[in-house]
């Protein structure tokens, strides 16, 4: 593992059981992401993208081989420390944005904050400053159901931001957006990783596919072809949404 | 946050809450009534007893107090010997007696009491002053309508009817000097109290120098018990009854109260559980996704399984203070009906409000109400995420 990988996967299977089928979904798959990397992993459906994403967010387990995040072996974590990790080193980004309905857009960016430990006063700070960077400022108060859907991805994306994660994963982030509103979260995402945000994007977009640094293809499991666009970007020292 | 979260989950379906908040109530108040009904009497009927401090009931040998006929021969001499004990503070003799007044239209038979006025324990004065010497009487209001008469007036009582010789062995005229409120008997029951001695000549020579019951108060720190068994060996004709062995009886008679209250009483508790189980299990399935991202997010599985019990304990405890009005204004109408049961005596309360037990009852529907809550949030949070996310996010 280079001095300056954030995610290495080593070897990595994984298998599910679909009635009497059983279906290899990610097959010997290894794969090295640099801090201030831009991946965008492409696909057809079904070839096993968003369970990489899983297996390198440590929401799944590989059957076999090994992920490292941030330099700790996800696959060797109990639930406890998995989700610890994902609290405070990974930040995900869901087609359907998940947002809670009930909380404002303030609260949700607040949530993981709140969850990690952190006082009242300055998770608002921070949730503030978050909206902010994502371009919601005057949107605070405002409930999932009151905002947009690009409005809404951009509160998911401040919310994966919240603790300041070492990496953040999207899955078909602009996957339930009109083109235009797409084009504002490629944008967004260019923009966060030009302030040093590492990214990993599953997505059909081209668009956003082609905003990325490298483009990873699946096919069947498996990684087909790894293609270097650009080189990853440095670190901004005063980005709210850089690695903390 | 916690509470943050709580409270949002609580107000999406507004009308379920306030549906579920209500059937804890109602679930709340049987308990806190049933509570209350098996504890109530016997409580009302000990404070009845202790009320004037009175802790020993002595009665004829091998009877409770008024239950028969029977009386204590010698009753000045029962005083008397009561008294060699320094443990005795107080010693109150009572003769019961049917007493016959006539009036215009018809006579009116009553329960008449003797008493020593400086010691009784039997009335409380409400209205007028007390019967002190023979000649007077004390009288509650139910008697003064069946009389149509008022403090002050004059009646002639009659006593010791022979209904053989068709006469009454005495017969005087006596004041009404007051109006009282007595203890041990119905409030549709009429009463009047007299001085013993005056009750003794009305009765006849059978009831002369007798007395029903004696009260006795034992100074304080004396051993109750040990007075007791002095007095059972001094006057060997008596039967000494504590107030405690006395509620022993009472609460003997009233079992099937007791397991009545029981039984239902853990009904309302099991409705309560399964309500706020159901209820909770059934927010839990319309939330997996939700929790799923919770979960993928970093929010502990430990918090997801809190938030959810918070849940059911805000149901339970808002359920259960709302039970708690509900059910102290049941049992005070029920207590309303309860209390014109005839023969009762007025001061006994079915329903007596003790704020431990309704404490305790309500303090164990909020525990249940949180491990109605574990399981189904438990199981909400350890459903594997990935394919949770993958099938269930909303």
């Amino acid at each position: 593992m280079s001095g300056n990988a954030v995610l290495r996967l080593s070897g990595v299977e994984r298998d599910f059981t679909m009635g009497a089928d059983r279906v290899r979904a990610v097959r010997d798959v290894s794969l090295e992401i640099e801090r201030g990397d831009y991946v965008a992993i492409v696909g057809p459906s079904g070839c096993g993208k968003s369970t990489l994403l899983n297996l390198l967010g440590a929401i799944d387990r590989p059957d076999a081989g090994q992920v490292f995040i941030d330099g700790r072996d996800a696959s060797a974590l109990g639930d406890r420390e998995a989700t610890k990790l994902r609290l405070t080193r990974i930040g995900f980004v869901f087609q359907r944005f998940h947002l809670l309905a009930a909380l404002t857009a303030r609260e949700n960016v607040e949530l993981p904050m709140a969850e990690a430990g952190m006082k009242a006063a300055e998770r608002a700070k921070r949730a503030r400053e978050l909206l902010d960077y994502v371009g919601l400022s005057g949107r605070e108060r405002h409930r999932p159901p009151q905002l947009s859907g690009g409005e809404q991805q951009r509160v998911a994306i401040a919310r994966a931001l919240a603790n300041g994660p070492a990496i953040m994963l999207a899955d078909e982030p602009t996957g339930e957006l009109d083109a235009r509103t797409g084009a504002g979260i490629t944008a967004l995402f260019a923009r966060l990783n030009d302030d040093g945000t590492t990214l990993v994007v599953v997505t059909h977009d081209e668009e956003l596919a082609g905003a990325a640094r490298r483009v990873v293809h699946m096919r069947d499991g498996r990684v087909v072809r790894d293609e270097r666009l650009r080189a990853p970007a440095g670190a901004s020292a005063s980005s709210p949404a850089r690695d903390r | 946050m916690l509470l943050r979260l709580v409270h949002a989950s609580l107000s999406r379906h507004r009308a379920r809450t306030l549906l579920a908040v209500l059937g804890v109530a109602v679930s709340a108040a049987l308990l806190l009534d049933m509570v209350m009904l098996s504890t109530g009497m016997t409580e009302s009927f000990r404070n009845l007893l202790l009320g004037r401090g009175f802790q020993l009931r002595l009665a004829p040998k091998g009877t409770l107090p008024f239950d028969t006929d029977a009386t204590i021969p010698e009753a000045t001499g029962v005083i008397a010997a009561l008294r060699e004990s320094p443990a005795v503070e107080a010693v109150s003799p009572v003769l019961g007696a049917n007493v016959h007044i006539p009036r215009p239209g018809g006579t009116v038979t009553t329960i008449a009491l003797g008493i020593d006025p400086t010691v009784q324990g039997d009335y409380e004065l409400i209205g007028g002053r007390d019967a002190t010497v023979a000649g007077e009487t004390v009288v509650n209001d139910f008697l003064l309508r069946q009389l149509g008469a008022r403090v002050g007036d004059t009646v002639t009582v009659a006593g010791g009817y022979d209904p053989q010789l068709r006469r009454f062995a005495g017969e005087r005229r006596v004041a009404i000097t007051g109006r009282a409120r007595f203890l041990y008997l119905a409030r549709e029951e009429g009463a009047l109290a007299m001085p013993i001695a005056a009750l003794q000549a009305l009765a006849g020579p059978s009831r002369t120098d007798r007395a029903s019951l004696f009260m006795v108060r034992a100074r304080g720190g004396a051993n109750v018990e040990e007075v007791r068994q002095w007095i059972e060996r001094r006057l060997p004709r008596v039967s000494a009854i504590s107030t405690e062995t006395a509620i022993a009886q009472v609460e003997q008679r009233l079992s099937y109260f007791r397991q009545l209250a029981l039984i239902l009483g853990s009904v309302s508790l099991v409705v309560g559980v399964l309500l706020v189980g159901t209820l909770v299990a059934v927010s839990v399935n319309e939330r997996i996704g939700e929790f799923a991202v919770l979960r993928a997010i970093g929010v502990a599985r430990a918090r997801i399984t809190a938030q959810v019990m918070l849940e059911g304990m805000v149901l339970m405890l808002a359920g259960s203070l709302g039970g708690l009005a509900l059910g102290l204004a049941t049992a005070r109408y029920l207590n309303t009906i309860l209390s014109r049961f005839p023969g009762l005596p007025e001061a006994i309360d079915f329903f007596l409000f003790q704020p431990r037990a309704a404490w305790t009852a309500l303090g164990l529907l909020a525990v249940a109400g949180v491990i109605a809550g574990a399981w189904p949030a438990w199981r909400g949070a350890s459903l594997p995420l990935a394919k949770t996310l993958r099938e269930e996010a909303p």
